[in-house]
């Protein structure tokens, strides 16, 4: 299984729907609050979103090589079952 | 304030603007709970899908309501966090389709 990396906004309702999915088809992902951070970790956070989403929305979900902006369950599906 | 509170009070402003609250309460009470905590941290309400700046010049286009609910409610008949929706998107005329960050454009 591809490794699953999350980041969020602890606000953001759409970020809690991708979490809860997640979890409803028993997925393990590390998930980071980024709004909850402060400093160099809250800096190093938005480097790292950056990277991979420019734009710094959220949530960003990286499953494996896949980069998904935005909490779309059909592409997570799609990327989980790769 | 707690969230129900505020979403009657914005409930009577918005709506005759032709705004409307999601019909799908659950989301618009996490979204409001959102709002109220950015109040708390940030002394504003700070967009609850968007990573304050914890300034209140650099987030002044992204205090909710933010300057691109009226493009994007007009586009896609949804603000960027679906709090905000036009009549018909809440009648499933439109269709709920995931509305990208104009922020920036």
């Amino acid at each position: 299984m591809a490794e699953v990396r999350l980041f969020t906004l602890s606000t953001c309702g759409h970020c809690k729907r991708a979490k809860q999915f997640l979890q409803e088809c028993n997925v393990e992902y590390a998930c980071t609050d980024v709004d909850l951070l402060e400093g160099k970790e809250r800096e190093d956070a938005v480097a790292e979103v950056k990277k991979c989403n420019p734009k710094l929305s959220f949530p960003t979900i990286i499953i494996g090589d896949t980069v998904i902006v935005g909490f779309k369950e059909d592409e997570i599906r799609k990327a989980l079952e790769k | 304030m707690t969230a129900e509170e505020l979403y009657e009070k914005l409930k009577k402003l918005q709506e005759p603007k032709g705004y409307f609250f999601n019909k799908d309460k659950e989301l618009v009470l996490e979204l409001l709970d959102g709002l109220l905590a950015n109040k708390e941290r940030y002394g504003y309400m700070c967009c609850p899908c968007r990573l304050s700046a914890n300034d209140r010049d650099a987030d002044k286009d992204i205090f909710c309501p933010c300057v691109y609910r009226e493009p994007d409610v007009k586009e896609f008949g949804s603000c960027y966090c679906n709090l905000y929706v036009s009549r018909e998107w809440n009648e499933g005329k439109i269709k709920d389709d995931y509305v990208p960050e104009r922020r920036g454009q």
